[in-house]
């Protein structure tokens, strides 16, 4: 009985990391989706979430402001997305290693401005978790949907941060099945020359894209230093950002893919690290390898690879082919 | 050859230079927010890596891995996979040759380890790099993705055996649990210049010869003790096999060729898949390599992994850009880096700058060299442009062969 409730109360704990790790991988992979749906590979998602992580960690400890600091982050994502943009679309520059260049860069800036401003790890508060209760929408009553049996804890205990994330996910999904702008982004990405035939601007829409996932990004980053940790280290996202390219690739460029993947993955984390809370018999430089195998083994399946956008990394020159 | 024609070469050869100084002057700008004296700290950095004969001894040292590094990148970039799996195959190189060292260094006379030691790093990056190779070949899988979380899972690795089967028995003993092994015995160190000298009977120090100035200090580097050790002329004869490899033979033709243009590549017969697969392994062999070299000649026993791959399977990377992927262009770019490593270390410690400067300039390099790579291209398809609008020549007479 006794091991049944401590059981309970693991996989309770698990499912509740689980949503909230999730976080920064669903801001980065669907801002990355969309770039990767005009056909731009951004491999400089790293980057930019360490940009992010830093600049908004940096704005929230001196004016204890989280939104502003969230704003800064985007704001800095944007600029280290129009640079992405710059050099891939504008430049036709390959778009692996400059994806890797401007990871480098966005280590070496980040990792700079860290030790010339702050110098040692500092702590934020954070975001508060929100707990939905019903005295905030003016009904006088001490009722909470957080003190819900199991779900209160799993699902309505969680940061204002991590919610947008989850809803950006439909809102991504009708971006792209129901707007101008998402059959543009697609034609863009399936064919560049027919939709530049129609009067479409490729580069506009490739130059829109790979900005909104900088702003993504950032924010990513920022949810990972402000909101889930409260603080921010060197190198801090150690290869989320380039996980969360990869995300896109498992999740078949589908907003909703997208999102099963990030929580399959913040879940495998909430696992390691719980299985490091718990003492389990598994060396704990196996249980961090796991989501980088899991990375590799997610890539080899065949799942939806018909889907992949037919002039992805490829760089557009009118008149050509 | 039009005079247009060979400034448009000069700059081909110029755009990785005016790369560098643009790094250099937005570093610049970096250095003059904080109240910094840029040309204080690029002296400093400059003065540090070159000018003396540690410094320089330094700047070789850092040259080695990142010089093998770079031929393993530019190996693979020129068979069309890009390789950013570099960090992980020296890591797991630099493992198995450490545990070669230990099992067979007092059993064996030395240079026989020093050799086997060397295959062993370079078999296991190979194999390391072999299996994305493979996953791309087969199934299509992003290289690039797919060699970074290799890099992930090679530190793991490194760190579970460290911190198992090969801790040092030492550390066991004293009870501080470092994850780190025991030294390999002192028969497999590569030998150091200083020792070489010794051998070819140079013994006498630049003060005793009255060299004074640079002269003196390059005399220092070869002869006095510094930490420059045999791992150079590995590295520099490893360009020059690359080099013969690439150009002059047909399996360097035929990676070449899958690297320029897979269908035509493959309309001409070649096995495509099976060179992708080859090109990943070379290159992650030269990367192994480093990893033994560094191990042999460096280091002597394996730590902490990140720390023995110091950032070389990136910065590797930036050399062989640099190098324009020729691995002869790759020598004196591998110089120029470990300058910049070395000297960024110096700078910090004279102007309070910290060295991670260096990794915004390796970024910028990287963006710049890449941006400038289309100007490039179009005065190349300019040129071609051109030839075509010259005069039609006569058709040809049909040869024999395509009569028949």
């Amino acid at each position: 009985m006794n091991e049944n409730l401590t059981l309970l109360a693991i996989v309770l704990g698990i499912l509740h990391s689980g949503i909230r790790l999730a976080t920064p991988y669903l801001y980065a992979s669907l801002g990355e989706m969309f770039a990767q749906r005009s056909g731009v590979l951004n491999l400089g998602v790293e980057g930019i979430m360490l940009m992010g992580s830093f600049f908004g960690f940096y704005t929230v400890f001196e004016t204890q402001n989280m939104w502003l600091g969230l704003a800064v982050a985007g704001l800095v994502g944007a600029l280290m997305g129009l640079l992405m943009a710059l050099v891939s679309v504008t430049f036709k520059a390959e778009q692996g290693i400059s994806g890797i260049g401007l990871s480098l860069f966005g280590l070496g800036v980040s990792s700079l401005l860290f030790k010339m401003t702050l110098g040692t790890v500092e702590g934020v508060d954070g975001f508060s978790e929100l707990k939905f209760c019903l005295s905030s929408v003016g009904v006088n009553s001490g009722v909470c949907l957080s003190d819900l049996p199991v779900v209160g804890d799993i699902v309505f205990s969680h940061s204002l941060v991590t919610y947008l994330g989850y809803a950006l996910v439909p809102v991504a999904a009708w971006i792209l099945a129901r707007t101008t702008w998402g059959l543009k982004i697609k034609a863009v990405g399936q064919n560049p020359e027919a939709a530049d035939s129609l009067g479409v601007s490729v580069s506009a829409v490739r130059y829109a894209t790979v900005t909104l996932g900088g702003i993504f990004a950032g924010i990513a980053g920022a949810s990972l230093s402000i909101s889930l940790l409260g603080i921010f280290q060197e190198n801090m996202t150690n290869g989320i950002g380039f996980i969360a390219v990869a995300l896109v690739y498992f999740g078949g460029w589908s907003p909703w893919g997208v999102l099963a993947g990030s929580l399959l993955f913040s879940t495998v984390s909430a696992i390691q690290l719980w299985g490091q809370v718990l003492n389990l018999p598994i060396p704990s430089d196996v249980s961090v390898m796991l989501p980088y195998l899991l990375t590799i083994i997610a890539l080899a399946l065949p799942i939806r690879r018909a889907a992949q956008p037919a002039a992805l990394t490829k760089p557009f020159t009118r008149g050509e082919g | 050859m039009s005079i247009s024609y060979r400034l448009g070469r000069l700059l081909d050869v110029l755009v990785p230079f005016i790369a560098v100084g643009a790094a250099l002057a937005v570093g610049a700008i970096i250095l003059s927010f904080q109240d910094v004296n840029p040309f204080t700290a690029y002296e400093a950095m400059f003065s540090g890596a070159f000018t003396n004969k540690n410094g320089l001894a330094d700047t070789m040292v850092k040259m080695i891995p990142l010089l093998l590094v770079a031929l393993g990148v530019a190996i693979a970039f020129r068979g069309g996979v890009i390789n950013i799996g570099a960090e992980g195959q020296l890591i797991v190189g630099a493992v198995l040759t450490t545990y070669v060292g230990l099992q067979l260094g007092d059993r064996l006379p030395g240079p026989l380890v020093i050799v086997i030691g060397l295959a062993a790093g370079a078999l296991m990056g190979g194999f390391w790099a072999a299996i994305p190779g493979y996953l791309k070949a087969r199934l299509g899988v992003n290289e690039i993705l797919s060699t970074i979380m290799m890099n992930q899972i090679a530190i793991q690795v490194a760190f579970y055996l460290l911190r198992g089967p090969m801790i040092d028995p030492a550390e066991l003993a004293a009870g501080t649990n470092i994850p780190h092994s025991a030294r390999l015995p002192q028969s497999t160190d590569l030998p150091r210049f200083t020792d070489m000298a010794k051998w070819v009977g140079l013994d006498k120090s630049a003060a005793d010869l009255g060299l004074t100035g640079f002269a003196g200090e390059v005399y220092g580097l070869l002869v006095e003790p510094t930490r420059l050790h045999s791992g150079l002329i590995i590295a520099v004869v490893m360009a020059i096999l690359v080099y013969i490899f690439l150009w002059r033979t047909t399996i360097g033709y035929r990676i070449r060729a899958v690297g320029l243009n897979q269908a035509a590549s493959r309309y001409a017969g070649i096995n495509v898949q099976r060179y992708i697969v080859l090109s990943m392994t070379l290159g992650g062999m030269f990367a192994g390599l480093a990893g033994a070299v560094e191990i042999l000649g460096l280091h002597h026993r394996m730590f902490e992994p990140q720390a023995v791959s110091a950032g070389y399977g990136f910065s590797g990377i930036v050399v062989a850009l640099f190098g324009s992927l020729h691995p002869l262009g790759i020598i004196p770019s591998a110089l120029l880096f470990g300058g910049l490593l070395v000297g960024g270390d110096k700078m910090q410690r004279a102007v309070q700058v910290p060295q991670v400067l260096i990794t915004v300039i390796l970024g910028m390099v990287v963006l710049f060299v890449v941006s400038a790579d289309l100007w490039v291209r179009r005065r190349v398809n300019r040129r071609v442009s051109v030839d075509e609008e010259s005069p039609p020549k006569p058709p040809a007479e049909p040869s024999p062969e395509a009569a028949t």
